[in-house]
Formats: C-alpha cells, structure tokens, sequence
C-alpha cells in the first residue's frame, strides 16, 4: 500500500486567481420559519480547465446548492450567502453586480440539471429553447438561431436533429431531453458545465450513454466539468479529483485512483462498502447506519460522529479540520490516517 | 383534435335537447290552465279559449299532448323560430334586442377583470408576502364574500344615488357610460377570482424548475417572468376567463335587475315572475347554445395554450 509521503498537516489555503474555478469557504444558509438550516459550511473547491471533478454526496449534503451558489440562481431570501468567495478566473463572482453576474452564467459556466422534463419549458419547442439564448445574448436572427440549434441538438446526438426541432419537451424520451437540456448549456460555448444529476432521473442504459457523451464533449469542446451525484459508480470513469461532502462540507477530496483504492474518511468507506460488488455475492452488503444529520441541528464536533464506527470522544467535542495525506488528498477525520491505512475494515 | 371537435359536437346535440325537453317540461308540464294564466285576473271569454287552445294545441292533453307541442316547438326552433311570447312579441326580436346589451355588459365586465384582475395578480404573485400581495388577498375576499345581491345595490346607492358619478340606472337603449358602473360591478367577481388565480399560478410558476434553467442560460429576470413564467400562468386564467365570459354572456339576472337593464337576464328574470313560458323556454334554449358553445371553444384554446393537451 502507498505509505503518505509526509505525516498529516492542516491544509494551507492556496492563494486566488490560480484556478480556473475556486470556491473558497462557502457558507450558507437557509433562513425559513422554523429556523435557520446550515446547509452550506466552508465548503472549498477548485476546477481546472478541462478537467473533471465530481462532487459526491447524499441528498441534503450541500452539493447542488454549492453548484447553484456558483450559477448565481440561489434563491435570496430564503438562502443567504453568510461568507467565502466564488472565484471565476480571479474574479469573486459573489462581488459582482448581479448584471455582470448574468454576463456569466450560460456563457463561461452553463448547468444541466437533474430532470430535463421539468427543467424544460412546457410550453415552447425546443428548438426556440436552444435558440432563445442565442438570439438574446448574440442578436443572432431567428432562422440563424435555429441552424445553429440544429448543429447544437447534432451535437449531442439527437437523431433526425432538424425534424425534432419544432417538438416539445414531452414529445422525447428521457434520455433525448437530457440530450436537449445538454445541447442548451452548450450554445454560448462556456468554459465550465456543471451536471446536477445528470443521470439520476434515467435509466440504467442510457445513464451510460448520457455520461460518455458528457465525457466525450467535455474533451472535444475542451470545457471543464463539475459532476454533481450521489451515484459512486457513475463517477469512476469520468472523474479526474472527487469531493465528497457531508452536511455542508467537504469531507474527503482526493484524485478517484487513491480515493477508491483507500479512502480516508470514514464516511467515503462507508459509502464504498455500501456499492453492490459482483464478487462478494451471497454476503449481506454493508450500509452506514443512521440518517444525514438536520441541517438545522448539526451535531458538535464531526458532523458525523453519530454514524460514524471509528468515533471517539475528541469526534464529538472538535470539529476536524482537513487533514492533507500527501497527492494533495486531504481529509476532514481526526483519524483520516488510520482510516486510510485500514484497508481490511 | 378534429375527431375531438366532432365528438363534442355531437354531445353538444344531446345535450341540447336534453336541457330544452327539461326546460320546457318544467315550464308547462305542472301548469294548470296555461289560458287563464294569460290572461291572469280577467275572465277569458269562449271564443278566445278556442282560438287560444287551437294556437297552442292544447286540445291534446296528457303525455301524448306534451311531447306532441315539444316536437312542435323544437320543430320551429330548428327552423330559426322561436315562437312569440305571452304577449304576442316575436322571442326572435327580444333576445336581438337584449343580447347587444347583454354583450356589452359582458364585454365591460372582462376587461375589468382582465385589465385590473390579471395585472395586479400578475404584480401580487411576483412579490409574494408583500403588503402589495396582502392587500389585494383582502380586498378580493371583500368582494367574494359580499354577495351581488348586496353589492349592486350598494354601489347603485353610493356611486349613482349619493354621490352620483354614474347614471344609477340606464334605460331602454343604454350607453356604454350607463353600463359602466354595472360593468364593474359584475366584472368585480370576476376580476377577485382572475387575480386569485393569476396570483397563484404566477407564484408556483416562480419556483417552477424550468424558472431555474432560464436563469441559468443568462436571460435577465424580466424576459423570464415575462415571457417563461407568463406564458405558463396564464394559461389557466384564460381558460377560466373563457368560462367566465360565456357565463356573462348568458346575462346577469341580479345586475341587470338592479340597474335596470334591458339585457338577457332582465328578460329572463321577467318572463320567470310573469309565467310566460314561451319566453322561458325561448330564452333558456338560446343560452343552452351560447353555454356550450363557448366551453367547447375554452376547450380547444386549452388544447392550442398548452401543448401537452391533445384531445383524441
């Protein structure tokens, strides 16, 4: 087994402007009648250009809210942005004015979302919903932006593109308005896509279909990815870095080679014993015991101390801080390397 | 959509002699001696009897006697007459003379509810919890609870009578200022219910997910409000607006009773109070027409407003 270059340190902020996309100690909240939920709490990540990243989590733990904090479609109120910096190319997105911040979003970070049914309007073709973008952000003409909307839905490999062209949403297939949802995201030509879920609401088959022709366009279009799931299986192929997140932070972060070969957060492990393995058949397959934590109750120290099988008193009363493993892997568990090194557990 | 239209119209024509074989049992099955009811207090002499039993023969009695002056009736009808009423006018000529009235009435009424109803549902559902919202919740459950029967009235006294900004009642042949104020007042149901409606419609489209992508392709918030968010709200309130107006145009007892309007529901209301069944029945057999025709018409423009309605 890889022996950590050097003995667990706290991770040391790297400087602004370096990536191509940072996140830098997000907090959020959501402020409603029964109280006040902290969903977001100091999440930090980064994107290349061109590269990958998969942000992994359970329903609730953050990482589509993250991703609509990014696009700047978070609903304010009730979501309230407490701190901590969205930086886009050096610039920190949260500073600018909401009409710069439009100037953004579609054009240098685009997203597809997790049901292409209802993330589409019912009401208009889809060729004028690829189209309208165009028309309103370049002035292209109508029948430009409906060329243009051909080639975008050839793309992404809808067949019969210009047939299809004056359908509405309800008329396709799950996979095809996924396609569509895709084609959309892709007219400005952006930079960075992020998927939320891009294949939760499929089938098995053409989840797979889905995600090659994500993989395949993010390497000829050269735009860099964030793959939001909860779907440890869908990632393996596609990801560069993983992020995995647990109420509101990040817990583990690492490139998917080492995290999947030993992971150092106990809830990383729990979530990769709890896949379905062809070779362990027969035996009862392992779960992590317990609920996600109520965001509007977080427990004290680890936030996941309550589930969590190698728990110990200082779990509950300090809260871990990332602890860096050496190939830039760092993980947020006060026994990270223990963990890490405790391959038969 | 064309098998749609024709099936419909085919239950349009049970539907009609349905509800006129209803009507017009309703109307002269029960009545005792229809003669002397014309003729009310006074003493009906023999020769008029006879000539008036001839007219309208009545000399076959029982069920054989009613279906036998059914056919009769539904026979002029078909052929565009609609028979005369007690008093000896042409049914024909009264509705041609009520129902522009009646029409104007109707239209007033919708554009108030489209002009204040809409517009201020539309504003009340972008600012949701707002004192704007709040109040417009009040003052509609003000008019939906305040019945017309009180209303009419109230507005007759204050706005004709005491402080006289409008012809308290209009006359024979009224003007659009003299139906302006009963206008309002029946465009006022309508309107607390299109705002309603377009309030809600408005609020849950916000938080639609498709809201969410147009954000995302970088539209600015006034052309998705205006042109995503709109066109899927409105689509119920145009439906309901569509009822609404063949509701209207079937003519509204109680307003044109109050300001004295000779529209459809006044004519109705009198012929009712006055036994004069043919002018019910007349009446009645119209309005049973411009009701189904219009909801068949409200039908196809939800099939034409929302793609995802196909009638086959």
């Amino acid at each position: 087994m890889p022996t950590p270059t050097s003995p667990p340190t706290p991770a040391s902020p790297t400087p602004p402007g370096e990536h191509l996309l940072e996140v830098r100690d997000l907090h959020i909240e959501f402020r409603t009648g029964e109280g006040v939920a902290k969903v977001i709490n100091g999440v930090s990540y980064h994107l290349d250009p061109g590269e990958t990243l998969a942000v992994l989590g359970e329903s609730g733990s953050g990482k589509s809210v993250t991703a609509q904090a990014i696009m700047g479609i978070l609903d304010t109120p009730p979501a309230h942005i407490r701190s901590g910096q969205i930086c886009y190319q050096g610039r920190d997105l949260l500073e600018l004015p909401e009409e710069q911040r439009r100037q953004v979003r579609g054009k240098e970070i685009a997203m597809i979302f997790q049901d292409a049914l209802s993330a589409l309007n019912p009401v208009f073709p889809v060729g004028w919903q690829i189209g309208e973008t165009l028309r309103q952000r370049l002035g292209m003409s109508r029948a430009d932006a409906r060329r243009r909307a051909v080639q975008l839905m050839e793309l992404v490999q809808i067949p019969g593109a210009a047939s299809r062209l004056d359908d509405y949403p309800h008329q396709f297939s799950g996979g095809m308005r996924q396609r569509v949802m895709i084609a959309m995201a892709l007219a400005m030509e952006p930079k960075v896509l992020i998927a939320d879920e891009p294949t939760t609401a499929l089938d098995v088959t053409v989840q797979a279909q889905i995600m090659d022709l994500l993989a395949d366009l993010r390497r000829d279009l050269n735009m860099a990815l964030i793959l939001i799931t909860h779907d440890l299986g869908v990632v393996a192929d596609v990801a560069d870095r993983i992020a995995v997140m647990y109420a509101g932070r990040i817990v583990e972060h690492a490139d998917v080679r080492s995290l999947y070969r030993a992971p150092a957060h106990p809830y990383t492990k729990g979530l990769l014993e709890s896949i379905p393995r062809l070779d362990q058949r027969g035996g009862k397959l392992s779960t992590i015991r317990g609920l996600p934590p109520n965001l509007m109750r977080i427990p004290s120290g680890c936030p996941f101390h309550p589930r969590c099988p190698y728990v110990q008193q200082v779990c509950v009363d300090v809260v871990p801080h990332d602890l860096v493993l050496g190939d830039g892997r760092t993980s947020a568990c006060h026994f990270a390397q223990e963990v890490h090194d405790d391959r038969a557990g | 959509m064309f098998r749609f239209i024709v099936r419909r119209l085919l239950q349009m024509v049970v539907a009609f002699f349905g509800t006129t074989l209803i009507v017009y049992a309703l109307m002269f099955a029960g009545q005792g001696d229809p003669i002397q009811a014309l003729a009310g207090e006074r003493p009906v002499t023999a020769a008029q009897r006879a000539y008036l039993t001839e007219k309208y023969h009545l000399d076959a009695t029982g069920f054989g006697g009613f279906f036998y002056r059914y056919f009769d009736y539904l026979s002029n009808l078909l052929r565009g007459d609609l028979g005369e009423s007690l008093t000896g006018r042409p049914i024909g000529e009264i509705l041609a003379n009520a129902w522009p009235v009646t029409i104007k009435l109707a239209l007033i009424a919708i554009a108030v509810a489209v002009i204040f109803g809409v517009t201020a549902g539309v504003l009340a559902g972008i600012r949701r919890g707002s004192i704007f919202d709040n109040s417009t919740l009040l003052l509609t459950l003000l008019v939906l609870g305040i019945p017309t029967i009180v209303l009419a009235p109230l507005a007759q006294y204050l706005l004709g009578v005491k402080w006289q900004l409008f012809p308290a009642t209009s006359g024979a042949d009224p003007s659009f200022y003299a139906l302006l104020l009963p206008g309002i007042v029946l465009g006022s149901l309508s309107l607390a219910t299109a705002l309603r409606l377009t309030r809600t419609s408005v609020a849950e489209n916000l938080r639609a997910d498709y809201v969410r992508t147009a954000r995302s392709k970088g539209l600015p918030r006034r052309r998705v409000v205006t042109v995503h968010v709109l066109r899927n709200s409105l689509i119920p309130v145009i439906t309901f607006l569509g009822v609404e107006l063949g509701n209207l145009m079937s003519g509204a007892i109680i307003t044109e009773g109050v300001f004295n309007i000779p529209g459809v529901g006044f004519n109705l209301f009198r012929a009712i109070r006055t036994e004069d069944g043919p002018l019910v029945v007349g009446i009645v057999s119209v309005l049973v027409v411009v009701y189904l025709v219009s909801n068949l018409v409200v039908d196809v423009l939800y099939a034409v407003l929302d793609p995802r309605i196909r009638y086959e």
